[in-house]
């Protein structure tokens, strides 16, 4: 038995004493082969983990009112006491940047620099999908110039131009990630200087696709319906611009909308880049707390069996853990959809379990894991999937059962509700698969591309929705519209296409007469 | 390798710039709510923040999202009796959405259908008084002003300890030593040089005595050296202070009201909100101001707020009382050089008939020059009378420093106001 001794008691903490605790948990770290950017932790008033709050937790970023917006409604429910701010937030960035609130007790400082400085902060470094998409070590670099830039252009075109500008980029901003490219690194002064050369060039090149006077000689396309006079071999007919449907709408604006000036692309860029930034984000909720919540679980365990820190903080750390790891059932007040830290710790957890004392049903689903090294199993986990793919490959009966889970089929074509499968044998499969479906992001959001833009016509664009299961988009869809077709500059249509081919609903902007009237 | 950095100390307030970029797309919004807030709010409570919603949807920022409709399956936590097969009926209205995890990318609380936040007191207050000008508020020329202010004005030789400027003055003794010790070392270079080339002599060819003279020398020089002061008295400087006349920054107000019978609560209760919006935007443009109530049925007496607003009185009305007190007070107390003077009358219009040309008189000769501005509001729902037309005539005298306008109830206050000190924008 060892003799306590911890390094600190009571709540009140100094930078002495969180230096010793950090360097306790970078040893345990190093034991568990967490590999991790160098961190820099700075300890924040509550003020300024609002600000920090507003601007989705980057360190420096552009002024628009939206962040003002949030900065009222975090500020608002914080004096209503109807949230507690989240005591942290770590950026995804080299060195990697975590924010400590200085009214924490001493063990909300250790529990926060276990989760972000290592839990976050390793998932951070080694999951495939930041490792793919985003980098690291230039993002805060690119801010500030994100950041000077914007401000030049309000000074030269005036706020309100960037502001409606902003606005559209926005709305648009789930559209403007790459799913399959990885695009390259480059750092805020090669950005700068390519900058420049990329604005000419840029505008070279759009003012070739339209051109005024139409090129006898089609290149590629002719639009749908056009006239065949021009082609009468018909050896390009059918063609169309794009040739292929683009599902990076901000990309295919920034490169082809007519109207745009450049300085307005590189807006249109710069939130597109952000964008792409946080994909990895979205796409890993789950993992991402989980990963750290089941180190920070495990290595404030280390620190209490070691005598590091005494029962009175231990209590107090695992009332903590508890409530945040909490999660209510669908018929609590408090429930607020499946809260991903619950999700993702027991996951986590739970594949510990199955490699250090797996049971029959461990060997009959997990046949791999059962029994394994739970380090490596962990660590393979965390670096090889997404939200997605993570349900789908570890999701384990048990924790179907621990949670019990069940799925509901809402079909508007039927009048009931059904209950389609529970945390029994037939149910396992199908919520583990309606499980990883609800949390890929392609089933969450619309599928919605650019299907055609008519470069020889009326100019318009043409966006296709694939409807998943019959589900129509939200009426957000006109502002929506509005918003792309003052970056197009011409008019944007929607076609919403049924999954076996038939066009269930046409949207388009500027509306038609007669249904403007019913707007 | 782990740093830990204190930003404690560093700005606070870095989303200031978004949050007035958000005040501003939604000017429209606040300042209904805010006009609201002021016709509602208790007289002695303008100075605090107010609550402000917004419809959700007016600031909702859209994405694409899914609509309600089509076929959907939802995985929930916490099955307690359900078994495969069940149905359900529909939860009323809603398609129990809330179990679609975090759905699309709705970033603000979910199902709220307002908007609320709070603004500050400050930045009530600018709303409150948002595109208004204070009439007239060039401030008082600087002519026969006794107030002054004092400014910086350089350095000089002489002043108090507590006003040294320790840079200058040792900037000034660093000077003086290198100018007094100069000519010292320079004979003391060469004194010692030769004595060097004296003692680098055969010794059959020294001189003793030239020696123990240059050593003599060498000594005195050394000592003059060392005296010379390494700061001293008039090395000292200070930095100056001058009064310079200033622009008045005093205001006072005069408060006037008829508390004669026909004056109700109700009536004393909108002259009050009338007041208090008045010394309140005072107050933001003014330093100082000070208040002056006074009021008058047949007479006038000065007296203090509780009484003005609180105490009854009853019989007949002469406007002119007043003005003749308000006159009394401004020689006595507030000499015009160096007080921006403002007044501000309330009265439902009652006035003995020959009064009112007393009152137009009194204003046009005495009372309007030496004023900034005078505002009048009649508190009635009847017609005008005498009192209403005189001062009509007053304000086509002093169009610019001269306004009245006439409020029925409570609600029109705030607009009144408004249209009272809205800025002027021709010139």
């Amino acid at each position: 038995m060892t003799r306590r001794k911890p390094i600190a008691t009571g709540s009140d903490w100094n930078f002495e004493v969180l230096e010793a605790y950090e360097s306790e948990l970078a040893r345990l770290a190093d034991e568990y082969r967490l590999d991790i950017y160098p961190n820099q932790i700075e300890i924040i008033t509550t003020e300024q983990m609002m600000d920090a709050y507003a601007s989705v937790g980057m360190p420096v970023g552009y002024h628009h009112w939206s962040f003002g917006k949030q900065f009222l409604a975090v500020e608002q429910a914080y004096r209503r006491g109807q949230m507690g701010l989240a005591y942290e937030l770590v950026i995804n960035s080299d060195p990697c940047i975590a924010y400590l609130m200085e009214e924490n007790t001493l063990m909300m400082q250790v529990l926060v620099m276990a989760h972000a400085c290592y839990g976050h902060n390793s998932f951070f470094k080694g999951n495939y999908l930041f490792r793919t998409w985003t980098d690291a070590s230039s993002i805060v670099d690119y801010l500030v110039f994100a950041r000077k830039y914007v401000a030049e252009c309000e000074e030269r075109h005036g706020v309100t131009a960037v502001e409606q500008l902003l606005d559209a980029c926005h709305a648009l901003q789930n559209y403007g990630v790459d799913r399959y490219k990885r695009p390259s690194p480059i750092s805020a002064e090669e950005e700068m200087r390519r900058q420049n050369e990329r604005a000419e060039y840029l505008q070279a090149q759009v003012n070739t696709l339209w051109r005024t006077i139409p090129d006898r000689k089609p290149a590629d396309a002719l639009p749908d319906g056009l006239d065949t006079e021009e082609d009468p071999l018909g050896l390009h007919g059918g063609g169309r611009y794009p040739p292929e449907p683009q599902e990076n709408l901000l990309y295919f604006i920034e490169k082809n909308a007519p109207l745009l000036a450049p300085w307005q692309r590189e807006i249109v860029r710069i939130v597109r880049k952000l964008a792409q930034y946080f994909y990895p984000q979205r796409q890993t909720q789950v993992m991402n707390e989980g990963w750290a919540s089941f180190w920070h679980y495990t290595l404030m365990n280390r620190l209490y069996d070691e005598g590091l820190v005494d029962e009175g903080l231990m209590l107090e750390f695992l009332q903590s853990h508890t409530a945040v790891v909490n999660q209510p059932g669908f018929d609590s007040p408090y429930y607020s959809g499946i809260n991903p830290y619950a999700l993702g710790f027991a996951m986590f957890s739970d594949i510990k379990r199955m490699c250090q004392d797996p049971t029959d049903e461990d060997r009959e689903w997990f046949p791999d894991t059962a029994g394994s090294d739970w380090l490596d199993v962990v660590h393979f986990a965390m670096r090889n999937f997404k939200d997605e793919s993570f349900i789908q490959q570890f999701l384990s009966p048990k924790v179907i059962r621990d949670l019990k889970l069940f799925t509901v089929v809402d079909d508007d074509q039927e009048d009931m509700l059904e209950v389609g499968a529970i945390h029994d044998e037939r149910g396992y499969r199908r919520i583990r698969d309606s499980l990883a479906t609800q949390y890929a992001l392609s089933v969450r959001e619309p599928n919605i591309q650019v299907y055609a833009a008519n470069i020889r016509g009326d100019r318009s664009l043409t966006l296709h929705h694939v409807q998943d299961s019959r589900r129509p988009l939200a009426r957000s869809v006109y502002p929506v519209m509005r918003h792309l077709h003052q970056l197009w500059g011409f008019p944007v249509r929607m076609e919403s296409v049924l999954e076996d081919d038939g066009v269930a609903r046409r949207y388009q902007w500027p509306l038609p007469d007669e249904e403007a009237k019913g707007h | 390798m782990t740093y830990f950095i204190d930003r404690r100390a560093n700005a606070k307030h870095k989303s200031a710039v978004n949050r007035q970029r958000f005040l501003d797309r939604y000017r429209t919004h606040i300042k209904r709510s805010v006009e609201e807030a002021v016709n509602r709010r208790s007289i002695t409570d303008m100075e605090r923040g107010e609550k402000v919603s917004i419809p959700a949807r007016d600031i909702s920022e859209p994405v694409f999202q899914h609509g309600p409709g089509g076929k959907r399956t939802i995985v929930s936590p916490g099955n307690k009796e359900f078994v495969e097969g069940d149905r359900i009926r529909r939860p009323g209205g809603g398609d129990g959405g809330g179990g679609a995890g975090e759905g699309g990318s709705s970033n603000q609380g979910e199902g709220m259908d307002e908007f609320a936040f709070t603004l500050s007191r400050e930045e009530f207050l600018d709303f409150v008084f948002d595109g208004l000008e204070l009439p007239h508020l060039e401030r008082k020329a600087l002519v026969d002003l006794d107030e002054v202010r004092p400014v910086r004005a350089g350095v000089s030789r002489d002043g108090v300890p507590a006003r040294i400027n320790i840079v200058r003055s040792m900037r000034e003794a660093y000077a003086r030593r290198i100018a007094m010790r100069a000519p010292i070392r320079r004979a003391l270079r060469e004194a010692l040089e030769a004595l060097e080339e004296e003692e680098s002599k055969d010794p059959v060819l020294r001189n003793p005595a030239r020696i123990a003279e240059l050593r003599a020398e060498i000594e005195r020089l050394e000592k003059r050296l060392e005296a010379v002061p390494y700061i001293d008295t008039y090395d000292l400087r200070y930095n100056n202070l001058i009064n310079q006349p200033q622009p008045s920054s005093k205001a006072v107000m005069f408060c006037v009201m008829d508390v004669s019978g026909s004056m109700t609560q109700a009536h004393k209760d909108i002259a009050k909100r009338f007041f208090l919006l008045l010394y309140l935007f005072l107050e933001r443009n003014y330093e100082k101001v000070e208040l002056v109530f006074v009021r008058h049925h047949t007479a006038a007496k000065e007296v203090d707020e509780e009484e003005f607003f609180y105490s009854r009185e009853t019989g007949g009305t002469i406007v002119s009382s007043a003005l003749t007190l308000v006159d009394e007070i401004i020689s006595k107390r507030y000499p015009p050089g160096q007080w921006n003077l403002y007044v501000a009358q309330a009265s439902d219009g009652d006035n003995w008939d020959d009064d009112s040309v007393t009152c137009r008189e009194q204003l046009v000769k005495t009372l309007m020059p030496r004023l900034q501005y005078y505002t009048y509001v009649e508190i009635t729902p009847h017609a005008h009378q005498a009192l209403w037309e005189e001062y009509e005539s007053v304000a086509a005298e002093y169009p610019e420093r001269f306004a009245m306008r006439q409020i029925v109830e409570a609600g029109d206050i705030y607009p009144v106001f408004r249209e009272l000190f809205k800025r002027r924008v021709s010139h």
